[in-house]
C-alpha cells in the first residue's frame, strides 16, 4: 500500500513535467510574442525589448520550460500582466469565494443525486423510473447558458428572490448572493449524476449475491442500502473525488453571470486580458488539484472494497 | 462470427427500437440542415434585414427577429451549420490520433504503451475547459482554433478505450490464428484486431458530439468561436441583454435547436451501444 502511494506519488513527476510541457508549448512556443498585444499600436521597438526583458521571454526556450516547471512544484506564479499582483495571492483570495458557491452546492447536489438514484432503482421499471430517466435526459439537452440566463432573469430579476449578481463575504448576507447560482449548479448536476448512480446501482443488482440476499428474504430497502450500495461505491467515489478539484476551480460561468469574485470569474476575466501568467496559473494549479485528488480516489477504493490490493 | 453480421445484427436491433430511429431521422435532419446551409441553399440570406427589430414570433418570421431586424430562424440554421461543422470536425481529428496511438499501445504493450499512457494520463490532467479556452485564446478567435481545440481534447477518451480493448484482443485465438499463417503486426493489427473493436469507435464518437456541440457553445459565448457568423453560443449572448427587454426569442431559438440535436444524440448514444455492444445489454 505504501509502496503503491509512493510510486503513484512518483509518477506525479513526469505527468507534472507533461502538463508543463503542453502550457509551455502553447503559451510560450505558438503564442508568438505577446508584448505587442499588451502595450498596444503605439509601442515602440525599445518598449518592446524591455518589456520582453522584464517578463523574461528573451531567455532561451529551454529555460523558459524551466520557469513553467519550477511553476508547477513551487506555486509561484509570479505576477499578473493585468492587474500587476502576485497570482499566488490573487488565488487564495479568489479561492475562498469559489468554495464558498461550490462546496454547498456539490455537497448537496451529490447527496440529492444519489438519494434519487437509490429511490428509482428501488421503483426500477417502473413508471416512476421512466419518468425520472426522461426528465435526466431531457435536462441534460439544455444547454447550461441557458438555465443560468433563464433562472437569473426570472427568479432574480422578474420575481426578486434573490440578488441578480454580487457577492459579500459575510455570513447572513452570503446566502442571498449564492442561493441562486447554487440552485442552478444543483439544477446542472442533477442530470449527469442520477444517470450515472442509477446505472452503477442497477449494474449490481442484477447480481448472484443480490438473488442470495434476496431469497434470505432480506427487504428490498435493506438489500439496497446494505449491499448493493456497498459495492457500487467503487465507481461512485471516483466519479464524486474526481469532481472535486474542479470545485476551486468553481464554475466558470456561474461566476461570471453573478459577478463572484472567485477563481472562475478570475479565469475569465485573465481570457478577456489574454493574461497569460494568470491562464497558466489556473491550468497547472487545477491540473495538480486533478492528479492528487486521482490519486486520493485509488486509495479510497482500498477503504471501499478491501479486496482490491494495490499494487 | 464475421464484422458483417454483427453490424447487420446491430442495424437490425436499432431498427426495432422506435425512439432510436426517431433520433436518427432528427439526427441526420440537422446534418441534411447543416448541408443545405453550408452549400447556400437555405439560410443564405441570414445577415439582411426581413422586419423591424426585435418583432415577437409570428406567422411571418416563425421564431421572431433580432436587434438588427435578422430573421431569427435563419440564424439558428447557420448556427446548426456551425455546431454540426465543429462535431464533424473534432470527430475528424480525434479520431486518427486516439485510435492509431490507442491501437499501437494496447498491441505494442512496453515503451510504446508507456509513451501513450503517459501522453493521455498528461492530456486528462488538464481539465478540459482550461485546455479548450487555452488553445482557443493562443490560436486566435475563429471557428478553426475551436475544431483545433476540441479535435485535441476529445481524443483522450477515445484513446484509452481503444487501448483496453485491443490490449484484451491481443491474445485471443483469431489473432494467433493469423500470426500462423505468417500475418505480421500491421495486419493483425489493422486487419483483425481494429475491426473487432470498432464499434467502440461509433459509440463514443456519438457521445463526443454533443461534447463538441455543447463546448462550441461555451466557446462561441464567450466570443472565442466563430467570428461574424451566427451561432448558438453567440444568440444566447445576444439574448443576456435581451432578456430583460422582453426579448427572449432568440434564446429560445437557440435553445431548441440545441436540445433536440442534443437529445437525440443522447439517444441514440444508448441505442448505439446497447445495439453494437450486446455484453452491456440489459444492463
Amino acid at each position: 500500500m505504501i509502496k503503491y502511494i509512493i510510486r503513484r506519488l512518483l509518477y506525479m513527476i513526469p505527468v507534472l513535467l507533461g502538463v508543463s510541457l503542453i502550457i509551455f508549448v502553447l503559451f510560450n512556443v505558438v503564442s508568438g510574442d505577446p508584448t505587442a498585444v499588451l502595450l498596444g499600436k503605439n509601442a515602440t521597438a525599445k518598449q518592446m525589448i524591455d518589456l520582453r526583458e522584464q517578463l523574461g521571454l528573451n531567455k532561451s526556450l529551454f529555460a523558459q520550460y524551466l520557469d513553467v516547471v519550477k511553476s508547477a512544484f513551487t506555486f509561484d506564479f509570479g505576477y499578473s500582466w493585468a492587474t500587476k499582483q502576485e497570482i499566488s495571492k490573487m488565488i487564495l483570495q479568489g479561492a475562498l469565494p469559489s468554495l464558498c458557491l461550490s462546496a454547498p452546492a456539490f455537497i448537496i447536489s451529490t447527496i440529492l443525486s444519489l438519494l434519487i438514484s437509490i429511490f428509482v432503482a428501488y421503483y426500477r421499471g417502473k413508471g416512476i423510473d421512466l419518468f425520472v430517466r426522461v426528465f435526466c435526459i431531457a435536462g441534460m439537452s439544455i444547454s447550461a447558458l441557458a438555465y443560468i440566463l433563464f433562472f437569473q432573469w426570472f427568479f432574480a430579476y422578474k420575481l426578486g428572490w434573490f440578488e441578480i449578481s454580487g457577492f459579500e463575504a459575510s455570513f447572513p448576507e452570503l446566502i442571498s448572493y449564492i442561493a441562486l447560482p447554487a440552485i442552478i449548479w444543483i439544477v446542472l448536476s442533477i442530470g449527469p449524476d442520477v444517470r450515472f448512480f442509477r446505472t452503477v446501482i442497477l449494474d449490481e443488482i442484477y447480481q448472484d449475491y443480490v438473488r442470495t440476499a434476496r431469497s434470505k428474504g432480506l427487504s428490498e430497502i435493506k438489500i439496497l442500502l446494505q449491499h448493493v450500495l456497498r459495492n457500487a461505491l467503487i465507481p461512485i467515489i471516483t466519479y464524486v473525488v474526481i469532481q472535486i478539484p474542479s470545485l476551486i476551480l468553481g464554475a466558470l460561468l456561474l461566476e461570471n453571470f453573478f459577478s463572484i469574485p472567485g477563481l472562475g470569474g478570475m479565469t475569465l476575466n485573465a481570457l478577456n486580458a489574454s493574461d497569460f501568467p494568470v491562464m497558466k496559473a489556473m491550468a497547472i494549479l487545477s491540473s495538480v488539484g486533478y492528479i492528487i485528488f486521482g490519486l486520493i480516489s485509488d486509495i479510497l477504493y482500498t477503504v471501499a472494497d478491501p479486496r482490491i490490493k494495490l499494487k | 462470427m464475421n464484422t458483417n453480421s454483427l453490424w447487420k445484427d446491430a442495424f437490425f436491433r436499432l431498427t426495432k427500437d422506435k425512439l432510436a430511429v426517431a433520433s436518427l431521422v432528427i439526427v441526420l435532419a440537422y446534418f441534411i440542415i447543416a448541408i443545405l446551409s453550408s452549400l447556400g441553399l437555405i439560410a443564405s440570406g441570414w445577415s439582411q434585414e426581413v422586419g423591424a427589430s426585435n418583432l415577437a414570433p409570428s406567422i411571418d418570421h416563425f421564431f421572431g427577429t433580432d436587434i438588427f431586424g435578422r430573421s431569427v430562424i435563419m440564424k439558428v440554421i447557420r448556427g446548426t451549420q456551425v455546431a454540426m461543422s465543429v462535431g464533424v470536425a473534432a470527430s475528424l481529428i480525434a479520431i486518427p490520433i486516439g485510435v492509431t496511438l490507442g491501437a499501437l499501445a494496447g498491441y505494442f504493450g512496453g515503451w510504446v504503451d508507456d509513451f501513450v499512457t503517459w501522453l493521455y494520463t498528461t492530456f486528462s490532467s488538464v481539465p478540459n475547459i482550461m485546455l479548450l479556452i487555452s488553445i482557443t485564446l493562443i490560436l486566435g478567435k475563429g471557428i478553426f482554433s475551436v475544431y483545433v481545440a476540441l479535435g485535441l481534447t476529445s481524443w483522450v477518451h477515445l484513446c484509452r478505450l481503444i487501448r483496453g480493448e485491443v490490449l484484451k484482443h491481443r491474445e485471443r485465438e483469431y489473432v494467433q490464428a493469423a500470426a500462423a499463417i505468417g500475418g505480421g503486426h500491421l495486419r493483425k493489427l489493422f486487419r483483425h484486431i481494429l475491426p473487432n473493436v470498432s464499434h467502440i469507435i461509433i459509440i463514443n464518437t456519438s457521445m463526443q458530439f454533443q461534447v463538441a456541440i455543447k463546448s462550441e457553445v461555451i466557446l462561441s459565448y464567450l466570443g472565442l468561436g466563430v467570428q461574424g457568423e451566427p451561432s448558438w453560443g453567440t444568440m444566447i449572448d445576444d439574448a443576456k441583454l435581451e432578456l430583460v427587454r422582453g426579448v427572449w426569442w432568440q434564446l429560445a431559438g437557440a435553445t431548441l435547436a440545441m436540445f433536440f440535436i442534443l437529445l437525440a444524440l443522447n439517444i441514440l448514444g444508448d441505442a448505439l451501444r446497447d445495439a453494437l455492444d450486446p455484453k452491456l445489454k440489459g444492463k
